[in-house]
């Protein structure tokens, strides 16, 4: 067992918690306990670089420090029409959080029937023995957002949560519940935003999702935290019969930030799609791991990760998809392609098919490369230079899954963001807009 | 224009133009023809300056400077276009970006000022109806899902857009039907001009019968050996390659 561990006790005393939610985090502390701290030789954490943590000292929680978001990252957020929960340093701010519909309630204002809704998915959706930073977020929950449709209803509006650390040495606990009865639907945006001077800040968050028969989600984790900000998240998900997620993961990097999906086809017809990004930089360590479980007949999944990493800079993507033997006629589809764009840029790229039924359709690949030399020939054939080529190219790499992101203010949020951290021109954005307006012959 | 001297190349230790010679003055158009392997799209990639091209002898001066002294991107920004055989397809990367960045880098190297955008658009709006290319296709990724047709047709919209002074079109024509061939040389032939000069490489002579040459050169074994008019042409849709061949020999 580490001072980690212990540290991170330690600190659930500082805690006021929910009387409701004594059990689950009672049991979970007991688990947390007795489960060994990640060494190079754990499985699951062979590439994630855990010194840095194991030598952060959780002394504070952000409850003591700044509980407002402040100016320079609301400029940050994104311009949706939606529900907005803002948490600062895991604390609600409900001066910048939207007055909150039926649907969408915090666990500590939760009524009885809301509380008992909880109490039946909170840490079961996810499988905690796992997932040991899971059990950590069981040991500490308290507030958290509880998102639940009922059947046949859809959210008018999407539901964006924003989550920011501002603090030093903060330690933030973060997490939702999202429960879509049969029939409803509903598009959830995570937000995870740091100051730039944080430094020593932990957040660990997760998110557990149960899609009811034929419902349908489009979810969207965004991970924006600066260079210090050290996070460790989880998204866990179970869907039933027909049921859909669409998925949509994004990392710049810091320096660690470790995001486990964990989807579970538990319903015959459902079908699920992720897709993710990742850039980091400088000395920033990205790790993804997504593990897809067909338990049952005619699921489908389709899941695409791409990444580029510069500088120093570290990736690990591990993509399992796991067929049980009864899980006939599934389709699933894996790709991870990584660029490289320094000799001292590193990805351990891992992606495993476990099949064990003998009807089914999989297909897994995963490529390390450059950038390809045809495409750049044919760039400065028109007069582009290499670089002004290998900017366009890179970005392209990545603008490929970003065109496909279907909420408008994400995509248009995200697109000229990335597009700058490429060194682009934005003019170039503004030609789009152009076009959109050469339709509509307003111009010309 | 462009006159090239004993030009020697090679690709991967494999001599493929053996002593080329080829004078193009302004608003000039020339045909090139010739069997497969002559080496008639090795010249246009030792040209524009492909990787893996290595020249091992020769000259060729382009406009009064030594082309071989220049980078690829240089030599497009100077004036010379290749419309390629087998256009690339760069998904994620927007045609329109990509076509603005081309222009406004030849721009400048001119010493001219970025377009604005509403200039660009209009510019290309016009050249996208010019080959009769839907204005989506300006939206789409670089030839991403384009048919080898509508890959053609944003070659020569590249060509429009850029107003190069010396055109090479390799085998523009292959793979593409009489309607698809028509609208390609309609917007070569609309380009033509007295400063602006072509190098038409192709294996047949249909195309020629729309873009009409002044010279017409047979390229075997590395070199050209035989140089005529358009009726040349004819000729060797006729005959065929064999006769010369051997004369290259």
């Amino acid at each position: 067992m580490s001072d980690f561990q212990h540290q991170a006790i330690r600190l659930t005393a500082q805690q006021q918690p929910l009387t409701w939610l004594e059990s689950l985090r009672n049991k979970a502390t007991d688990a947390w306990l007795a489960q060994p701290w990640p060494t190079r030789k754990t499985e699951h954490w062979k590439y994630t670089p855990m010194q840095g943590l194991q030598k952060t000292l959780l002394h504070v929680w952000g409850t003591a420090a700044n509980q407002i978001l402040d100016k320079a990252l609301q400029d940050e957020l994104i311009p949706v029409d939606a529900t907005r929960l803002v948490f600062v340093n895991g604390v609600f701010d409900a001066k910048h959080s939207s007055r909150l519909p039926e649907t969408v309630v915090r666990f500590s204002q939760a009524d009885a029937e809301q509380q008992a809704l909880i109490e039946k998915y909170l840490g079961n959706i996810v499988e905690g023995e796992h997932h040991l930073f899971a059990t950590l977020n069981n040991a500490w929950v308290d507030d958290g957002v509880l998102i639940h449709v009922p059947r046949s209803q859809r959210l008018d509006k999407p539901v964006y949560i924003v989550n920011v650390v501002t603090a030093v040495a903060a330690v933030s606990n973060q997490r939702v519940l999202i429960v879509l009865d049969e029939n409803s639907q509903a598009e959830i945006i995570e937000h995870y935003l740091s100051s730039a001077d944080v430094q020593n800040g932990f957040a660990n968050s997760l998110t557990e999702i149960h899609l009811g028969d034929n419902a349908n989600l489009q979810h969207y984790r965004l991970n924006m935290e600066e260079e210090h900000a050290q996070h460790i998240g989880a998204v866990h998900v179970d869907l039933q019969r027909n049921a859909r997620l669409r998925g949509f993961a994004l990392a710049l990097g810091s320096s660690l930030m470790r995001v486990d999906y964990q989807l579970n086809h538990r319903g015959q017809g459902a079908e699920l799609d992720l897709q993710g990004i990742y850039l980091p930089r400088n000395q920033q360590v990205v790790d993804y791991h997504t593990n897809i479980c067909h338990w049952v007949p005619h699921c489908t999944s389709n899941e695409v990760f791409r990444g580029i990493v510069s500088d120093s800079a570290q990736a690990i993507f591990n993509g399992r998809i796991y067929i049980h033997q009864d899980a006939q006629k599934t389709l699933a589809e894996l790709s991870n392609k990584n660029m490289l764009t320094s000799n001292k840029a590193e990805v351990n790229t891992k992606p495993e098919l476990e099949i064990y039924a003998d009807d089914v359709k999989c297909a897994h690949g995963a490529t390390i490369s450059q950038l390809n030399t045809g495409a750049r020939y044919y760039l400065q054939s028109r007069g582009l230079s290499r670089a002004e080529a290998d900017v366009m190219l890179s970005f392209g790499f990545i603008n490929e899954l970003l065109e496909q992101i279907a909420q408008p203010a994400v995509h248009d949020y995200l697109q000229p963001r990335l597009a700058k951290l490429f060194g682009r021109d934005n003019s170039l954005n503004e030609v789009n807009v152009l076009a959109e307006l050469a339709d509509d012959k307003t111009i010309g | 224009m462009l006159r090239i001297t004993d030009l020697f190349a090679r690709v991967e230790e494999k001599e493929i133009l053996k002593g080329l010679n080829l004078t193009v003055k302004p608003g000039e158009v020339h045909a090139i023809m010739g069997p497969n392997g002559a080496g008639k799209s090795t010249l246009g990639n030792v040209l524009s300056g492909r990787e893996g091209y290595e020249v091992t002898g020769g000259s060729v001066d382009f406009n009064g400077k030594n082309l071989f002294d220049l980078e690829i991107e240089e030599r497009a920004r100077e004036g010379l276009f290749l419309a390629f055989q087998y256009p690339v397809e760069i998904p994620g990367v927007s045609n329109m970006e990509f076509l603005k960045a081309s222009v406004d880098a030849k721009r400048k190297h001119h010493g001219q000022a970025e377009l604005s955008a509403v200039e660009f658009m209009k510019m290309a709006r016009e050249a996208s109806k010019r080959v009769s290319l839907d204005q989506a296709f300006l939206k789409r990724g670089v030839n991403e899902g384009f048919s080898g047709g509508e890959k053609k047709r944003n070659e020569i919209m590249q060509m429009m857009l850029l107003e190069p002074s010396l055109c090479i079109l390799d085998e523009t024509d292959s793979g593409l039907d009489i309607d698809a061939l028509q609208v390609v040389a309609n917007g070569v032939n609309a380009m033509r001009s007295a400063e602006r000069s072509f190098i038409v490489v192709t294996h047949y002579q249909r195309l020629l019968d729309y873009i009409v040459p002044d010279y017409v050169h047979v390229l075997a074994n590395g070199r050209i050996v035989k140089t005529g008019g358009k009726e040349l042409a004819l000729e060797l849709e006729e005959k065929g390659y064999a006769w010369l061949e051997n004369e290259a020999v």
